[in-house]
């Protein structure tokens, strides 16, 4: 697949999903919080699009607040990683080979070391399921993914001549790091949101399938999936649909992530197609 | 090479006792009582203080910390609070599901991202390859438990060929194995799509490389040259994946046995954070941070060993 295909692909179906969890902000055919058992399990029709699960809920209404739930979370998990991750990284940088770099790297590989799971896991033991524990067990998660690449973007702009003059005309470390670091590592930090978000998106299924993020009523893809799976024989139906729209979002953001790379790094390209 | 060995095997230790740290508090003294905590809200103060001195709650943090280091040292995991027998025998017993598992699933990996990123390298830019990379995109989107629930749908109620969840016991091997090929296979696919890239990219980089034209130059075939010399060079890339990697099969099969009803690691620790069964679940996580940990060196060493050039930077 050429980029530029590529990355529409990727704009247009996560722009739907995005699209799809804003107008669940302000309406949805039917509301989810209401449970209809004389309703329950309607197979796909006029008033409800996608059918009912086997609480009476709309499906496709619980889609939309799940994609809103699904993107919430990955989301605000990416703010956390670059919030914390990528000013750790322009310091290490700043201060390459010196002891605080060994010392911030060396607390990256330990975090590196606690995969989401597990963090969500310790977090989970202690204070209980909930979405807020996703999120931050993604976000801690992604620190140091930020970081590292915050960080190898920095180190090989400051042996460059106009970092040399920029100190030369008296600017400090963090101006350098603002003004002149920042702007160039900006492309790098895109493409890496991306491919964290998408990573996120997959996270957040998989802990609210095993029932350690958002807590009911509030739907989730993840969740759904898991009271659907002793349905899958009867409703497939309930099983199939919040699978793909899992996948078709993580697939959308992987080809728009791919097709940014190939976008802003053409260096990248040659070794990809 | 020894010097290096040595100086990464300090820093393995370092960053192990800084992650029980964090365990240790995280588990021990946010909680407040840990006893009280696993007990819930209206546990009787006598079974509190009982249970206080089982877990050797008594003494200080500081004193604490190293008791329990002390003893992990030694093998000794305390006492699980729900099923009333040593730690270590719990996760000795799971781990006879777990590593199996995770072995079968990167055995398949491995066997289905060979040929696949070969295939696509060779033919690069045809038709093959497109369908080839197409179908790697899609099973890196694929969430694992999801495609766990397809497999049961097909074939487990559908073709009956394989059964949908539970574990015989490795009494009968053949039976085991025909229960963990479906979980296997469910964390198998995402690592082999990822996999599959990351060679036919690493494949098509040395395949533009001076020797592999001097190769061709002498008379080899293009598939003797990337048989021959491109293939060894281009599973460096894909050691570091697989090390990297690592983390993903293993958080993937706490998930995987949840959707099978496994009785192995992943199963233990939902168990324990639902019963509050702190001293199992401090465990648990304690040994899978460590195993990431050693995947990690282990890694690095190999990497060391092929290619000396690396050894330098440390």
């Amino acid at each position: 697949m050429s980029g530029r295909i590529q990355l529409l692909t990727g704009i247009a179906l996560a722009g739907v999903f995005v699209l799809a969890a804003l107008v669940s902000l302000f309406w949805v055919p039917h509301d989810v919080s209401v449970l209809n058992i004389a309703q329950r399990l309607q197979p796909p029709g006029a008033e409800f699009w996608l059918g009912t699960d086997q609480f009476g809920r709309d499906l496709l209404s619980m889609l939309m607040v799940g994609a809103r739930v699904s993107i919430a979370v990955a989301l605000v998990a990416v703010g956390i990683g670059v919030g914390l991750g990528v000013p750790l990284g322009l310091l290490a940088a700043a201060s390459r080979g010196r002891l605080l770099d060994e010392v911030l790297m060396r607390g990256n590989d330990l975090t590196f070391a606690f995969p989401a799971l597990v963090i969500a896991i310790l977090i989970t033991a202690v204070f209980g399921p909930s979405a807020v524990n996703a999120i931050l067990a993604i976000g801690i998660f992604n620190i140091p993914v930020f970081a590292r690449v915050a960080r190898g973007g920095a180190l090989s702009l400051w042996t460059l001549d106009y970092i040399l003059a920029a100190r030369v005309a008296g600017k400090g470390t963090v101006r350098i790091s603002l003004e002149h670091i920042l702007p160039n590592i900006t492309n790098l930090l895109i493409v890496q949101a991306t491919i964290q978000f998408s990573l996120g998106i997959l996270a957040e299924a998989g802990l609210s399938y095993i029932g350690l993020g958002a807590q009911p009523p509030t739907p989730s893809w993840g969740r759904m999936l898991a009271e659907a799976q002793t349905m899958i024989y009867t409703a497939p139906r309930l099983a199939l649909l919040p699978g793909l729209a899992i996948m078709a979002l993580v697939l959308g953001l992987n080809l728009l992530g791919d097709g940014l790379r190939d976008a802003l790094d053409p260096r990248l390209r040659r070794a990809t197609q | 090479m020894l010097r290096f060995a040595v100086l990464r095997l300090i820093s393995m230790g370092v960053s192990l006792l800084a992650a029980s740290l964090v365990v240790f508090a995280v588990i021990e003294i946010i909680p407040g009582d840990p006893a009280a905590f696993m007990l819930g809200l209206n546990a009787d103060p006598q079974a509190v203080e009982a249970l206080r001195d089982d877990l050797g709650l008594n003494g200080s943090a500081p004193a604490r910390y190293l008791a329990w280091l002390g003893d992990m040292a030694q093998g000794d995991f305390g006492i699980s609070y729900t099923y009333r027998v040593p730690v270590a025998d719990l996760i000795v017993q799971r781990l006879g599901v777990s590593l199996p598992l995770a072995a079968y699933a990167l055995t398949l990996s491995t066997l289905i991202a060979l040929p696949v990123g070969i295939v696509a390298a060779a033919k690069r830019g045809g038709p093959v390859d497109y369908g080839l990379m197409g179908t790697a995109q899609l099973g890196i989107a694929i969430p694992n438990f999801w495609f766990a629930m397809l497999l049961v749908l097909v074939f487990a109620v559908k073709l009956r060929w394989f059964p949908a969840g539970g574990f015989p016991g490795w009494n009968d091997p053949a039976q085991a194995l025909r229960a963990l090929s479906l979980p296997a296979l469910a964390l198998a696919l995402p690592q082999a799509a990822i996999l599959a890239r990351v060679l036919r990219s690493a494949l098509i980089e040395t395949l533009e490389q001076d020797y592999i034209r001097s190769a061709r130059a002498k008379g080899l075939s293009r598939a003797q040259a990337i048989r021959r010399h491109a293939l060894r060079n281009a599973l460096i890339p894909v050691l570091t994946i697989l090390g990297l990697q690592f983390s993903f099969l293993l958080a993937g099969a706490i998930i995987i046995e949840n959707v099978f009803y496994l009785p192995g690691l992943g199963r233990l620790i939902f168990q324990a954070i639902t019963q509050r069964d702190l001293v199992v679940v401090e465990s648990v996580v304690m040994l899978l941070v460590f195993a990431v940990i050693l995947v990690t060196f282990l890694v690095d060493i190999a990497y060391a060993a092929i290619d000396p050039r690396l050894r330098r930077h440390t």
